[in-house]
Protein backbone atom coordinates (compact mmCIF):
# COMPACT_ATOMS: atom_id res chain seq x y z
CA UNK A 1 0.00 0.00 0.00
CA UNK A 2 1.53 3.28 -0.97
CA UNK A 3 2.37 5.64 1.89
CA UNK A 4 -0.37 8.26 1.74
CA UNK A 5 0.13 11.59 3.67
CA UNK A 6 -2.00 11.54 6.81
CA UNK A 7 -3.77 14.65 9.06
CA UNK A 8 -1.49 14.39 11.55
CA UNK A 9 -4.60 15.87 14.59
CA UNK A 10 -6.95 13.08 13.13
CA UNK A 11 -4.35 10.30 14.52
CA UNK A 12 -6.11 7.70 16.93
CA UNK A 13 -4.43 5.06 18.76
CA UNK A 14 -5.92 2.62 20.90
CA UNK A 15 -4.66 -0.25 22.57
CA UNK A 16 -6.50 -3.63 22.22
CA UNK A 17 -6.26 -5.83 25.27
CA UNK A 18 -9.89 -6.69 26.20
CA UNK A 19 -13.28 -7.23 24.14
CA UNK A 20 -14.58 -3.89 25.27
CA UNK A 21 -11.04 -2.20 23.54
CA UNK A 22 -12.45 -3.45 20.25
CA UNK A 23 -15.74 -1.69 20.66
CA UNK A 24 -13.38 1.58 21.28
CA UNK A 25 -12.23 0.61 18.42
CA UNK A 26 -14.95 0.48 16.23
CA UNK A 27 -15.90 3.85 17.84
CA UNK A 28 -12.37 5.94 16.55
CA UNK A 29 -13.19 4.39 12.93
CA UNK A 30 -16.65 5.25 13.06
CA UNK A 31 -15.87 8.78 14.24
CA UNK A 32 -12.87 8.97 11.63
CA UNK A 33 -15.16 7.77 8.76
CA UNK A 34 -17.38 10.40 9.62
CA UNK A 35 -15.15 13.12 9.63
CA UNK A 36 -13.58 12.06 6.12
CA UNK A 37 -17.48 11.96 4.48
CA UNK A 38 -17.51 8.36 3.78
CA UNK A 39 -20.82 7.25 2.75
CA UNK A 40 -23.64 5.60 5.37
CA UNK A 41 -22.42 2.54 3.59
CA UNK A 42 -18.71 2.71 3.54
CA UNK A 43 -18.69 3.23 6.84
CA UNK A 44 -20.45 0.27 7.67
CA UNK A 45 -17.80 -1.80 5.94
CA UNK A 46 -14.88 0.08 7.04
CA UNK A 47 -16.01 -0.30 10.70
CA UNK A 48 -17.12 -3.81 9.99
CA UNK A 49 -13.80 -4.95 8.70
CA UNK A 50 -12.43 -3.23 11.71
CA UNK A 51 -14.53 -4.83 14.48
CA UNK A 52 -13.03 -8.49 12.16
CA UNK A 53 -9.49 -7.02 12.47
CA UNK A 54 -9.92 -6.00 15.98
CA UNK A 55 -11.12 -9.02 17.09
CA UNK A 56 -8.33 -10.80 15.28
CA UNK A 57 -5.86 -8.53 17.10
CA UNK A 58 -7.25 -9.66 20.68
CA UNK A 59 -7.87 -13.27 19.89
CA UNK A 60 -5.51 -14.89 17.49
CA UNK A 61 -2.36 -11.93 18.27
CA UNK A 62 -3.19 -11.98 21.92
CA UNK A 63 -3.84 -8.08 22.25
CA UNK A 64 -2.01 -5.15 20.49
CA UNK A 65 -2.73 -1.65 18.66
CA UNK A 66 -5.07 -0.06 16.35
CA UNK A 67 -3.83 2.84 14.73
CA UNK A 68 -6.40 5.40 12.65
CA UNK A 69 -6.28 8.17 10.62
CA UNK A 70 -7.67 10.57 8.19
CA UNK A 71 -5.15 10.58 4.54
CA UNK A 72 -5.01 12.22 1.76
CA UNK A 73 -4.22 11.52 -2.28
CA UNK A 74 -4.68 14.33 -4.37
CA UNK A 75 -8.20 14.90 -4.17
CA UNK A 76 -9.22 11.46 -2.70
CA UNK A 77 -9.85 11.70 1.33
CA UNK A 78 -10.02 8.18 2.55
CA UNK A 79 -9.21 6.90 6.59
CA UNK A 80 -6.53 4.62 7.12
CA UNK A 81 -6.56 2.05 9.81
CA UNK A 82 -3.92 -0.46 11.10
CA UNK A 83 -3.82 -3.19 13.41
CA UNK A 84 -0.54 -4.53 15.02
CA UNK A 85 0.25 -7.31 17.48
CA UNK A 86 2.91 -9.34 18.76
CA UNK A 87 1.52 -12.67 18.76
CA UNK A 88 2.63 -15.78 16.98
CA UNK A 89 2.20 -14.12 13.54
CA UNK A 90 0.23 -16.18 10.46
CA UNK A 91 2.71 -18.81 8.61
CA UNK A 92 1.00 -18.75 5.31
CA UNK A 93 -0.83 -15.52 4.92
CA UNK A 94 -1.84 -16.53 1.54
CA UNK A 95 -3.81 -19.22 2.83
CA UNK A 96 -5.25 -17.01 5.87
CA UNK A 97 -7.13 -14.85 2.95
CA UNK A 98 -8.84 -17.62 1.70
CA UNK A 99 -12.99 -17.85 2.62
CA UNK A 100 -13.33 -20.64 5.37
CA UNK A 101 -9.76 -20.85 6.55
CA UNK A 102 -9.26 -20.58 10.23
CA UNK A 103 -6.98 -21.32 13.18
CA UNK A 104 -9.73 -20.64 15.59
CA UNK A 105 -13.31 -21.41 16.02
CA UNK A 106 -14.18 -18.67 14.23
CA UNK A 107 -15.90 -19.07 10.51
CA UNK A 108 -13.21 -17.98 8.46
CA UNK A 109 -14.72 -14.61 7.16
CA UNK A 110 -12.81 -12.19 9.17
CA UNK A 111 -9.96 -11.47 7.27
CA UNK A 112 -11.10 -12.34 3.65
CA UNK A 113 -14.28 -10.78 4.28
CA UNK A 114 -12.52 -8.21 5.80
CA UNK A 115 -10.44 -7.65 2.80
CA UNK A 116 -13.44 -7.35 0.53
CA UNK A 117 -14.83 -4.72 2.54
CA UNK A 118 -12.12 -2.18 2.16
CA UNK A 119 -10.64 -0.13 -1.02
CA UNK A 120 -6.56 -1.16 -0.15
CA UNK A 121 -5.54 -4.12 2.02
CA UNK A 122 -2.24 -5.20 3.37
CA UNK A 123 -0.88 -8.19 5.60
CA UNK A 124 2.09 -8.57 6.66
CA UNK A 125 2.94 -11.06 9.49
CA UNK A 126 6.27 -13.33 10.78
CA UNK A 127 5.81 -16.23 12.51
CA UNK A 128 7.03 -15.31 16.13
CA UNK A 129 7.17 -11.56 15.53
CA UNK A 130 3.77 -10.86 15.05
CA UNK A 131 0.70 -9.33 12.28
CA UNK A 132 0.38 -6.10 11.14
CA UNK A 133 -3.03 -5.65 8.71
CA UNK A 134 -3.45 -1.77 6.98
CA UNK A 135 -6.98 -0.77 5.15
CA UNK A 136 -8.00 1.81 3.34
CA UNK A 137 -11.40 3.10 2.74
CA UNK A 138 -11.96 6.02 0.37
CA UNK A 139 -14.90 8.27 0.51
CA UNK A 140 -16.61 8.60 -2.87
CA UNK B 1 -18.35 -6.81 32.26
CA UNK B 2 -22.21 -7.28 33.48
CA UNK B 3 -24.16 -5.74 31.30
CA UNK B 4 -26.60 -7.85 29.66
CA UNK B 5 -29.24 -7.12 26.77
CA UNK B 6 -32.86 -7.74 28.28
CA UNK B 7 -35.07 -10.44 27.22
CA UNK B 8 -39.02 -9.51 26.93
CA UNK B 9 -41.82 -11.63 27.03
CA UNK B 10 -45.15 -11.15 25.59
CA UNK B 11 -47.90 -13.81 25.10
CA UNK B 12 -45.49 -16.88 23.96
CA UNK B 13 -42.71 -14.88 22.12
CA UNK B 14 -39.49 -13.32 23.42
CA UNK B 15 -38.53 -9.72 22.41
CA UNK B 16 -34.87 -8.76 22.56
CA UNK B 17 -34.25 -5.19 21.32
CA UNK B 18 -30.32 -4.82 21.25
CA UNK B 19 -29.71 -1.41 21.68
CA UNK B 20 -26.06 -0.89 22.43
CA UNK B 21 -22.59 -1.74 20.85
CA UNK B 22 -21.97 -5.15 21.71
CA UNK B 23 -19.12 -6.82 23.02
CA UNK B 24 -18.09 -10.09 22.58
CA UNK B 25 -19.10 -11.63 25.77
CA UNK B 26 -22.63 -9.73 25.50
CA UNK B 27 -23.25 -11.27 22.78
CA UNK B 28 -22.83 -14.68 24.04
CA UNK B 29 -24.41 -13.94 27.24
CA UNK B 30 -27.13 -13.29 24.87
CA UNK B 31 -27.41 -16.37 22.99
CA UNK B 32 -27.27 -18.11 26.64
CA UNK B 33 -30.10 -16.44 28.14
CA UNK B 34 -32.09 -16.51 25.31
CA UNK B 35 -32.09 -20.57 25.07
CA UNK B 36 -32.28 -20.71 28.49
CA UNK B 37 -35.94 -18.60 27.97
CA UNK B 38 -37.09 -20.46 26.29
CA UNK B 39 -37.48 -23.20 27.55
CA UNK B 40 -38.10 -21.66 30.87
CA UNK B 41 -40.99 -19.99 29.31
CA UNK B 42 -41.93 -22.26 26.68
CA UNK B 43 -41.87 -19.56 24.08
CA UNK B 44 -42.99 -20.19 20.67
CA UNK B 45 -41.28 -17.35 19.00
CA UNK B 46 -38.19 -15.44 19.62
CA UNK B 47 -37.71 -11.77 18.02
CA UNK B 48 -34.05 -10.08 17.70
CA UNK B 49 -34.55 -6.36 16.89
CA UNK B 50 -31.39 -5.31 15.08
CA UNK B 51 -32.69 -1.84 13.99
CA UNK B 52 -30.50 0.17 16.12
CA UNK B 53 -27.08 -1.61 15.30
CA UNK B 54 -24.34 0.16 13.04
CA UNK B 55 -22.76 -3.30 11.88
CA UNK B 56 -23.28 -7.03 12.02
CA UNK B 57 -19.70 -8.51 12.02
CA UNK B 58 -19.07 -12.23 11.41
CA UNK B 59 -19.29 -12.49 15.23
CA UNK B 60 -22.86 -11.31 15.75
CA UNK B 61 -24.09 -12.90 12.43
CA UNK B 62 -22.88 -16.33 13.27
CA UNK B 63 -24.54 -15.63 16.57
CA UNK B 64 -28.00 -15.13 14.99
CA UNK B 65 -27.73 -18.10 13.16
CA UNK B 66 -26.87 -20.08 15.82
CA UNK B 67 -29.24 -18.64 18.05
CA UNK B 68 -32.19 -19.23 14.81
CA UNK B 69 -30.86 -23.00 15.13
CA UNK B 70 -30.93 -23.29 18.72
CA UNK B 71 -34.52 -21.93 19.14
CA UNK B 72 -35.26 -24.06 16.21
CA UNK B 73 -34.48 -26.91 18.12
CA UNK B 74 -36.33 -25.84 21.48
CA UNK B 75 -39.16 -25.88 19.59
CA UNK B 76 -39.63 -21.95 18.75
CA UNK B 77 -38.69 -19.91 15.68
CA UNK B 78 -36.41 -16.71 15.73
CA UNK B 79 -37.37 -13.44 13.33
CA UNK B 80 -34.51 -10.80 13.10
CA UNK B 81 -35.99 -7.95 12.38
CA UNK B 82 -35.15 -4.56 11.31
CA UNK B 83 -31.32 -4.50 9.69
CA UNK B 84 -30.07 -1.59 8.22
CA UNK B 85 -29.73 -1.44 4.27
CA UNK B 86 -26.22 -0.67 4.62
CA UNK B 87 -25.63 -3.16 7.52
CA UNK B 88 -27.35 -5.72 4.85
CA UNK B 89 -24.70 -5.26 2.11
CA UNK B 90 -21.93 -5.00 4.21
CA UNK B 91 -22.79 -9.00 6.01
CA UNK B 92 -23.51 -9.90 2.55
CA UNK B 93 -19.99 -8.46 0.57
CA UNK B 94 -18.63 -10.19 4.35
CA UNK B 95 -19.94 -13.34 2.76
CA UNK B 96 -22.61 -13.87 5.67
CA UNK B 97 -26.33 -14.10 4.17
CA UNK B 98 -27.67 -15.20 7.13
CA UNK B 99 -29.30 -18.43 5.11
CA UNK B 100 -31.02 -19.96 7.79
CA UNK B 101 -32.25 -17.01 9.67
CA UNK B 102 -35.62 -15.64 8.86
CA UNK B 103 -35.62 -11.84 8.85
CA UNK B 104 -38.48 -9.26 8.44
CA UNK B 105 -38.20 -5.70 7.79
CA UNK B 106 -39.35 -4.34 10.92
CA UNK B 107 -40.86 -5.63 14.47
CA UNK B 108 -44.37 -5.57 12.90
CA UNK B 109 -43.91 -7.76 10.20
CA UNK B 110 -41.73 -9.69 12.73
CA UNK B 111 -45.13 -10.62 15.13
CA UNK B 112 -46.83 -10.89 12.15
CA UNK B 113 -44.40 -13.81 10.85
CA UNK B 114 -44.94 -15.88 13.97
CA UNK B 115 -48.61 -15.01 14.25
CA UNK B 116 -49.15 -17.04 11.33
CA UNK B 117 -46.26 -19.36 11.62
CA UNK B 118 -48.23 -20.92 14.77
CA UNK B 119 -51.55 -20.87 13.00
CA UNK B 120 -49.89 -23.30 10.32
CA UNK B 121 -46.51 -24.26 11.24
CA UNK B 122 -44.62 -25.19 8.38
CA UNK B 123 -44.02 -28.28 7.58
CA UNK B 124 -40.90 -29.87 9.26
CA UNK B 125 -38.23 -30.82 7.09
Amino acid sequence: MRNYPADEASREEVAIQASGDVVKARQTVRLLAQQAGLSLVNQTKLVTAASELGRNTLIYGGGGTAQAAIVRDVARVGVWVRFADTGPGIPDTELALTDGWTSGSGMGLGLSGARRLVDEFELDSTPGVGTTVTVLKWAR
Amino acid sequence: MSDRVPVLKIGDILLVSIQIDLEDQMVLDLQDDLSQQIVATSARGVVIDISALEIVDSFVGRMLATTAAISRVLGAETVVVGMRPAVAMTLVELGLSLGGVRTALNLELGLGYLRRAQVSPPASP
